[in-house]
């Protein structure tokens, strides 16, 4: 009779539940983490990892196709979309037997199916439709000290734009695409919509966004914003800002939609429809509502070291509110489990966490927009480094770009930084690092960068704010 | 040539000081004499006359600010027939008139040498370091904002990661939460015991459940003091019991005794507290080797008996001293004790009434309290706890009789005082209290 009682129990092994578990069982608990369809969740399997591979084919197809440029030779430059998704899904698969790997070396139980929390203390765990990997506890009455939900979230659904899998995708379909669709919609402009038309435009459909809201990219610095649109533009798709897809019609083989901006109504008809719309928490059938944990407008509510309103049972990740990023889940479920354990850890700073978008170019950003500094009456100084005056970047053959700081005038203090072009997703860190130690500009000023790095314009972007670029 | 008025010195080992209240305005005349502002050091609030006339051109340190050096410009005086205003403009924090006495500290960027320990009144960027040689650990944007509010970063307890003062911390210690007693350093080391962080206190009570009082100087003194000696001084505690029968028959005869003045008013009222003030006092002088002070270098062997006596106060106690109280008579003593009580409560002790002394005397007696330990009150050996008076069952050659005892237990600081010695103490006092007629001799 396998031992079904445990210190802490973690609903979900995604980003956070898995991290989370790994995590308690270094802290001494003895841990459980449920799942009933893939090690690894939706990050590892349905989204951050496998766009990222989607992506990078589509950045040496791009490289390929520009061979001349570099005075290369790349003649009949092609690709073949099942490979590319087949290394896509190799990369998950990947990954998701390291989950797995990472679980039994910890010593976190991993128990496969559907749980629901019965009351404090004691959850069910009914048989889900996936197979249970070997080694996972069957279904059955689990009990645990400390129950951890990190149930992550689904696509949201827009009534009138349903998804039907094969006509209208979500990131679902859209990730393993059986070819490359002639004409595409994408619906909504925020990171996963926009990774999805960068792919698909990199690889010659005809891409339209749609965005409700007056800008693409919803959450960047307006700066930003205009900067990628631009090279968006240029590269070929078309972007439709306060507009609104109303209709769908579906065909055959075809979409028409019907689209709504500045009053005025036109239709598109292309060949599959991409809805991004946002995502959702999975908050349903796990007795949220019988145990009275407090639930506003989708998400549970929690305080700063993730406990619900209910004793015993805590909420990290996509259900526990926005942003609804792994890195987000990740960190909050360490600092949930070391406050369970009494480690008194600080509690994450939500200001802090940093965000990625792996469209072409790249966008990151952490902190505040230059517009939420001037909304919060902050006395600002902002320096800008455009790509252009960075002799790697020009180097690469990547001189499109910004980088843009925000630093309180008085006190110094870095509240924001921005970056659109190349690498930025792995640039923004320094910022990052830099935010969580309080550095001020001088601190950053007095830093040395390497040469010749795409850094160094995060140097220059900070000595711009006080007046003293160098390279422009 | 306007005249800068210094922050004054209250007492010769007094460093710094708080600016508690300005009572003159910019503008307003000034004659010599005229008390201009009071000064708050650690126990007491001293009020600060002029001594040159003119008029009052500029306040360079606001009221209510902490900790300002000594000698450091708290305001310009304009003389006669000088221009006020340009008197004002003068006014800059420039260096004390002593060639010795600490500077201005430099600006973080000129490398010149560090200044004296509690310089003048700006601070340096730079990480203060502690007395102990470690570094503060704290953020650059913690430093600046530290900087800008005045704040001296050793009085601000850390919650970053291994006790670092991050921005959090400054923004806290701005409305008192977290700081430290001036000159405290945080605590480290093994010798003192883990305390549990303000945040970490303050978590373990509801919001509202309470009201925060932030500490006045009083408050940190005595937390700081105290703390130190129980933590530095190795403690024992000898405890008698005395027969003050005789005593309580003495003083009713004496006080009856009294010459009373034209209102009635007697000329003294003798306290058992006198007593008690006297009797150690000549206790320590027939028995010398207990009235010393431990320093590293050697023991400080008093000749005199200085006598402190705790006197409670709102929020906190003083301990004013009866001087050379072997050799004053009861009723001058009772007296002293009766005008430096009055004057500790109303804050108006000078620093030289209540700092130094060879021992003390604690006495809740009042309070009906049969017995209890005192905390010795550095740099002193030793503190005697004294007990209520009261009635109790003892046996004497057998035979059970009521007598009136006091229990009075004396601590000793083991470096300075061994237990024998302090028994012997202890003895000298019991006879003198059980035998008042010895004191007369």
């Amino acid at each position: 009779m396998a031992d079904t009682s445990f210190d802490v129990l973690i609903i979900g092994s995604g980003p956070g539940g898995y991290v989370t578990a790994i995590r308690a069982a270094q802290l001494g608990f003895k841990t459980a983490i449920v799942e009933r369809d893939y090690l690894g969740g939706i990050c590892l399997n349905w989204g951050c990892i496998p766009t990222k591979a989607l992506l990078r084919s589509a950045e040496v197809f791009h490289m390929m196709q520009h061979a001349k440029d570099y005075g290369l030779k790349a003649d009949n430059v092609g690709y073949d979309a099942a490979a590319i998704v087949k290394r896509s899904r190799a990369v998950s698969k990947r990954l998701n037997d390291g989950v797995g790997f990472l679980m039994k070396k910890n010593k976190v139980q991993v128990v496969w199916g559907e749980a629901s929390i019965d009351a404090p203390g004691k959850v069910t765990v009914k048989a889900s439709k996936s197979e249970a990997p070997k080694g996972a506890l069957p279904p059955g009455a689990y009990q645990a000290k400390h129950i951890i939900i990190a149930t992550g979230a689904r696509p949201r659904v827009l009534p009138g734009l349903e998804p039907d899998k094969k006509l209208v995708w979500t990131y679902f379909e859209a990730m393993v695409p059986p070819s490359i669709p002639k004409s595409l919609l994408v619906i909504g402009s925020g990171a996963i919509g926009i990774e999805f038309a960068s792919f698909f435009r990199n690889f010659g459909a005809d891409v339209t966004v749609v965005e409700v809201l007056p800008q693409i990219l919803p959450i960047e610095d307006y700066e930003i914003q205009t900067f990628a649109r631009k090279s968006f533009e240029k590269q070929g798709i078309k972007i439709l800002t306060n507009a609104k897809v109303t209709k769908l019609d579906k065909k055959a083989d075809s979409v028409t939609a019907t689209i709504e901006a500045d009053g005025k109504s036109q239709q598109l008809t292309v060949e599959r429809v991409i809805s991004a719309v946002g995502v959702t928490g999975n908050i349903e059938n796990l007795g949220l509502e019988k145990l009275g944990v407090k639930i506003e407008r989708g998400i549970i509510k929690v305080d700063e070291i993730n406990k619900t309103s209910v004793p015993d049972i805590y909420a990290i990740g996509d259900v526990s509110g926005p942003p609804m990023l792994a890195h987000k889940a990740e960190h909050e479920g360490v600092v949930c489990i070391e406050a369970i354990k009494g480690l008194h850890p600080h509690p994450m700073n939500k200001l802090m966490i940093p965000g990625c978008t792996y469209c072409t170019p790249q966008i990151a950003s952490v902190g505040l927009t230059e517009q939420a500094a001037k909304d919060k009456k902050l006395d600002i100084r902002v320096g800008r480094f455009p790509f252009v005056g960075n002799g790697k970047a020009i180097a690469l053959g990547e001189d499109q770009g910004l980088v843009k700081v925000i630093f309180d005038k008085k006190t110094g203090q870095l509240l924001g930084a921005h970056m659109v072009g190349a690498e930025v997703t792995e640039l923004i860190q320094g910022y990052v690092v830099a935010m969580n130690l309080e550095t001020t500009e001088e601190e950053l000023m007095h830093t040395v960068f390497p040469h010749p790095t795409l850094s160094e314009m995060m140097k220059e972007a900070v000595l711009d704010a006080y007046g003293r670029v160098l390279n422009m | 040539m306007p005249t800068n008025i210094l922050m004054p010195a209250l007492s010769p080992t007094m460093e710094k000081g708080n600016l508690a209240k300005w009572l003159k305005k910019e503008g307003d005349k000034v004659k010599s004499g005229d008390v201009i502002a009071e000064i708050e050091t650690d126990k007491a609030t001293m009020e600060y006359e002029a001594v040159d006339e003119g008029t009052l051109a500029k306040i360079v340190v606001p009221e209510g600010t902490q900790d300002v050096a000594v000698n450091a410009v708290i305001a310009v005086l304009a003389g006669e027939g000088e221009d006020v205003k340009a008197a004002a403009s003068s006014a800059k924090p420039t260096s004390p008139k002593a060639a010795e006495a600490p500077k201005p500290a430099p600006k973080a960027e000129t490398p010149k040498a560090a200044p004296p320990q509690s310089a003048a009144p700006t601070k340096t960027e730079a990480p203060t370091p502690r007395s102990d040689g470690n570094r503060i650990f704290s953020s650059p944007l913690a430093r600046r904002l530290a900087k800008e509010a005045g704040l001296d970063l050793q009085r601000v307890s850390g919650s970053g990661p291994h006790g670092r003062v991050i921005a959090r911390d400054i923004e806290q210690a701005k409305s008192g939460k977290g700081l430290r007693a001036p000159g405290a350093a945080p605590p480290t080391g093994p010798s003192i015991a883990a305390s549990m962080s303000d945040q970490q206190v303050r978590a373990l009570y509801e919001d509202g459940s309470y009201d925060f009082v932030p500490h006045d100087g009083m408050r940190r003194t005595i937390a700081q003091r105290l703390t130190a000696s129980v933590q530095t001084i190795p403690h024992f505690y000898e405890t008698v019991d005395c027969d003050i029968g005789r005593l309580m028959a003495a003083r009713e005869e004496i006080n009856a005794a009294a010459p009373k003045d034209k209102d009635g008013k007697p000329a003294y009222k003798l306290s058992v507290n006198d007593f008690v003030i006297k009797a150690l006092a000549l206790a320590l002088q027939r028995v010398p080797d207990a009235n010393v002070s431990w320093t590293e270098a050697g023991m400080l062997k008093h000749k005199h008996s200085d006598v402190s006596v705790a006197v409670a106060l709102p929020g906190g106690l003083i301990t004013p001293i009866i001087r050379n109280a072997e050799s004053k008579s009861l009723s001058a003593i009772s007296n002293e004790m009766r005008d430096l009580a009055a004057r500790a409560r109303a804050h108006k002790l000078k620093p030289n009434e209540y700092q130094g002394g060879t021992t003390s005397v604690s006495n809740l007696g009042m309070y009906g309290i049969k017995d209890f330990t005192a905390v010795i009150n550095p740099p002193q050996s030793t503190i005697l706890a004294v007990g209520t008076g009261e009635e109790r069952a003892v046996v004497r050659n057998g035979q059970l009789t009521v007598a009136t005892i006091m229990s009075v237990t004396l601590s000793c600081d083991h470096r300075a005082v061994d237990g024998a010695l302090g028994a012997e103490l202890v003895s000298a006092f019991k006879a003198l209290i059980e035998n008042p007629v010895m004191m007369v001799v």
